[in-house]
């Protein structure tokens, strides 16, 4: 790899945002808008409730490089809903995403679908006798991993949650 | 409706809305009534604080409300119906957005439970302005109506300022709650930078002190923070020179000898040529916008780039800068000015003194009327107490180059979106922010026939407004380009108009013409001397070019300065010797 590949790919990191915005009308549809309106990538976007029920926590994964990036950070601070954004990449940060894969089965091929499911700590939620669908649960990584395992077995329909993520508690020296 | 007991009251929506609206001390709302407001106007009807004025087309209502606020700093008010009444609000809003002009525009809404539903006059305003509103509100309880407005107007007016658009369903309207108008706000997401981070100023103060061609580049964040006092004592203090921004114009006294006039595609040859060779740009509440700074890679070169803005997401947007400095541009002017102290100057401003010298503003005046020359003329003869509001195109290049602005304010134009149509009716709300010097509205061809219909509006308030109409019979702007970069193939830039000064008295208001140069002074005496609105035509050389001008991201070294021997159509037999070089000087 030369410096301008390595450069490239250093200047096209994922960054996994998260912020917290107040739970008002619109809310998801200005963040989606501004990704958007500015030609900036989303690759996944998660929202859900928080503790508290007035404020709305949102993960967002994107790419950029590290121009676009502190632009991403400032527009979505200037929204007039924002409390708080987080870059998450700079920190040391847990992240989950779920999965439901169906997959074409039949007698030959259920066992081993099985078995690969057991190795990814997955569950199998329902089960015909053409199809199984798998619940996966991990890292984006680890659902990218299991995704690609059952390929081979054709993959029907698959839904995916996005990311969400928190920070991690520091926990004093180790 | 009387003033005591209005509050602690059962109101309707319509009620509390313009309660709310007096509360914030609202003078005027430009608008336009329709279905789902009738029962706002029914409310106005009774209400004596408040003055309505009806302009011909929504978009007006937008661009005379902004027109208000630039003039006066005070944020505009628009109220218009829902539907085609908000989708006509939709490019006023954008020009105010770019321009970061405070506005409040009220729309009607179909009722809640309609919404959604195709119903008559719906569209989705709120989904529409997002991306070029500061904020926006759907009001969905009569309850939540007043904070909404005093949140409204808060967010408008503050930080970096911005059009707001709050959209009124008519059930709410109509539903009653008890009236209190919020004293105070509260807003937990919403908190701004306004003092600038001491050590940012400090690294900032030993960059100034180091510097031997330092330029302070100034745009209309200067003038919407109210800091062209500051602006104008730190210049004075540090002996630094002044370039402006289109939308700066009028910051910073332009017969102030250390004033470059305006910077960027058509700025002077001296304010691109100081900034060429600046060791120091300080950026005031200007964004490195592309007009300004063509090609990004070669932009002042050689400088240390300070930059204090309001708005974050402003630095480093464009071009890297060494020293930001987040906050009001008015509280940081105060803040540096204890820590600077004046500096060596003199041989940097004798060299710019040479290129102002060697390149100034001109053109050749002949017996038919040059653009520049009808500027020149109206900036003598108001001495530069006017506000001037200008359209979009050559004649708003021309005006930012041969008017020699005084004060902040005076300057009024859409120069973010570049909106043709934008002066007639920016200059009606200019009318009614200040009554101290004359409104001078300036269109070309093109953008007067954009908005000509608020010549009514106009004429039915009698609005003593100077309407100049600059007639070449051309698009020009994009004849320009067509010339110089397309071959000189003009495609759709030959436009007919109206014979103007029958169209004035059509209308209602009296009309001059001049055609040949000699009468151009006449008549812009006739038309200042008018007590009320009038319309003076002057019937130009069809062919001019603004210059100086440095071609759509190109560099400064791509910089054309006025030909030597523009001949223009109706003067070929004279020898372009015998047409006479016009100077304009700015400080």
């Amino acid at each position: 790899m030369d410096a301008n590949q390595a450069t490239a790919e250093q200047s096209q990191k994922k960054h996994t945002i998260s912020l917290l915005v107040e739970n008002k009308f619109g809310a998801l549809n200005r963040i989606a808008g501004l990704f958007s309106a500015k030609g900036y990538n989303l690759e996944s976007i998660t929202v859900g409730p928080t503790e508290d029920e007035t404020v709305s926590r949102m993960t967002i994964v994107t790419q950029g490089d590290d121009d676009i990036i502190e632009q991403i950070i400032k527009q979505l601070n200037k929204l007039i809903n924002t409390l708080k954004v987080i870059d998450l990449t700079y920190e040391s940060f847990m992240e989950r995403e779920l999965a439901l894969i169906k997959v074409s089965t039949n007698e030959k091929t259920r066992s081993e679908i099985m078995q690969i499911v057991e190795i990814f700590q997955g569950k199998i939620i329902d089960i015909s006798h053409k199809t199984v669908t798998v619940e996966a649960t991990g890292s984006g990584q680890k659902v990218d991993a299991i995704v690609k395992m059952l390929k081979p077995f054709h993959i029907k329909e698959i839904s995916r949650t996005g990311r969400v993520a928190l920070k991690r508690e520091f926990v004093g020296e180790v | 409706m009387t003033q005591q007991n209005s509050s602690q009251r059962l109101m309707s929506g319509a009620e509390i809305f313009v309660r709310s609206l007096v509360e914030e001390g609202v003078e005027v709302i430009f608008g336009y009534p329709g279905g789902v407001v009738i029962g706002i106007y029914d409310v106005l009807l009774d209400v004596t604080d408040i003055k309505h004025v009806l302009t011909r087309h929504e978009q007006g209502a937008v661009h005379a409300a902004e027109g208000y606020a630039r003039a006066s700093g005070r944020p505009g008010v628009t109220l218009v119906t829902s539907g085609p009444g908000g989708t006509n609000t939709v490019t006023g809003i954008a020009n105010a957005y770019l321009d970061s002009i405070p506005l409040v525009v009220f729309t009607g809404q179909v009722p809640l439970k309609l919404i959604g539903n195709d119903a008559f006059q719906e569209a989705d305003i709120v989904g529409i302005t997002r991306p070029i509103t500061k904020h926006n509100y759907l009001v969905r309880d009569v309850k939540e109506l007043a904070s909404i407005i005093k949140e409204a107007f808060y967010v408008a007016t503050t930080g970096r300022p911005g059009p707001v658009l709050v959209d009124l369903p008519k059930d709410v309207l109509s539903s009653k709650a008890m009236f209190e108008y919020p004293k105070s706000i509260k807003m937990r997401t919403y908190d701004l930078p306004y003092d600038g981070h001491q050590k940012q100023l400090e690294k900032a103060a030993v960059l100034i002190a180091k510097a031997k061609r330092p330029v302070l580049y100034v745009g209309g964040g200067t003038i919407l923070s109210n800091a062209s006092e500051e602006l104008t004592k730190f210049a004075r203090k540090t002996k630094i020179p002044v370039t402006t921004t289109l939308n700066g114009l009028g910051a910073f006294p332009e017969s102030d000898e250390l004033s470059l006039g305006m910077l960027g595609m058509h700025g002077t040859w001296y304010s691109n040529s100081a900034v060429n060779y600046a060791d120091l740009l300080i950026a005031v509440g200007s964004r490195f916008d592309d007009r300004v700074t063509g090609k990004l890679e070669s932009f002042s070169p050689d400088s240390k780039k300070i930059h204090i803005d309001i708005d974050p997401t402003n630095i480093s947007k464009n071009v890297k800068v060494d020293v930001p400095i987040v906050g009001d541009v008015k509280r940081v002017l105060q803040q540096l000015m204890p820590l600077v102290k004046a500096i060596d100057t003199k041989d940097w401003m004798q060299t710019i003194n040479n290129w102002k010298e060697e390149h100034p503003l001109r053109y050749k005046n002949g017996k038919l009327i040059r653009s520049q020359y009808v500027i020149q003329k109206i900036s003598e003869l108001t001495k530069g107490n006017a506000v001037m509001v200008s359209d979009v195109g050559q004649h708003q290049m021309w005006m930012a180059q041969f008017f020699s602005y005084q004060q902040p304010r005076t300057h009024l134009t859409s120069g973010g979106l570049g909106t043709m149509g934008f002066s007639l009716p920016a200059s009606i709300g200019a009318a009614l922010a200040r009554n101290d010097m004359p409104i001078i509205s300036v269109s070309g061809d093109g953008g007067i026939q954009m908005n000509i219909q608020e010549l009514a509006t106009i004429v039915q308030n009698n609005i003593p407004i100077k309407i100049i109409i600059i007639n070449n019979g051309y698009l020009g702007m994009v004849r320009q380009w067509q010339e110089l970069f397309w071959h000189k193939r003009y495609s759709q830039v030959e436009l007919s108009a109206p014979d103007f000064v029958k169209l004035a008295d059509a209308y209602g208001l009296p009309g001059f013409r001049a055609s040949y140069t000699d009468e151009v002074e006449d008549v812009l005496k006739k038309v200042l001397a008018e007590k009320g609105p009038a319309i003076a035509e002057f019937k130009v050389v069809r062919e001019g070019n603004v210059y100086p001008m440095i071609p759509g991201g190109q560099s400064y070294n791509e910089i054309l300065d006025v030909p030597e021997n523009e001949k223009q159509e109706g003067e070929e037999k004279e020898l372009p010797e015998e047409l006479q070089f016009v100077t304009f000087s700015k400080g």
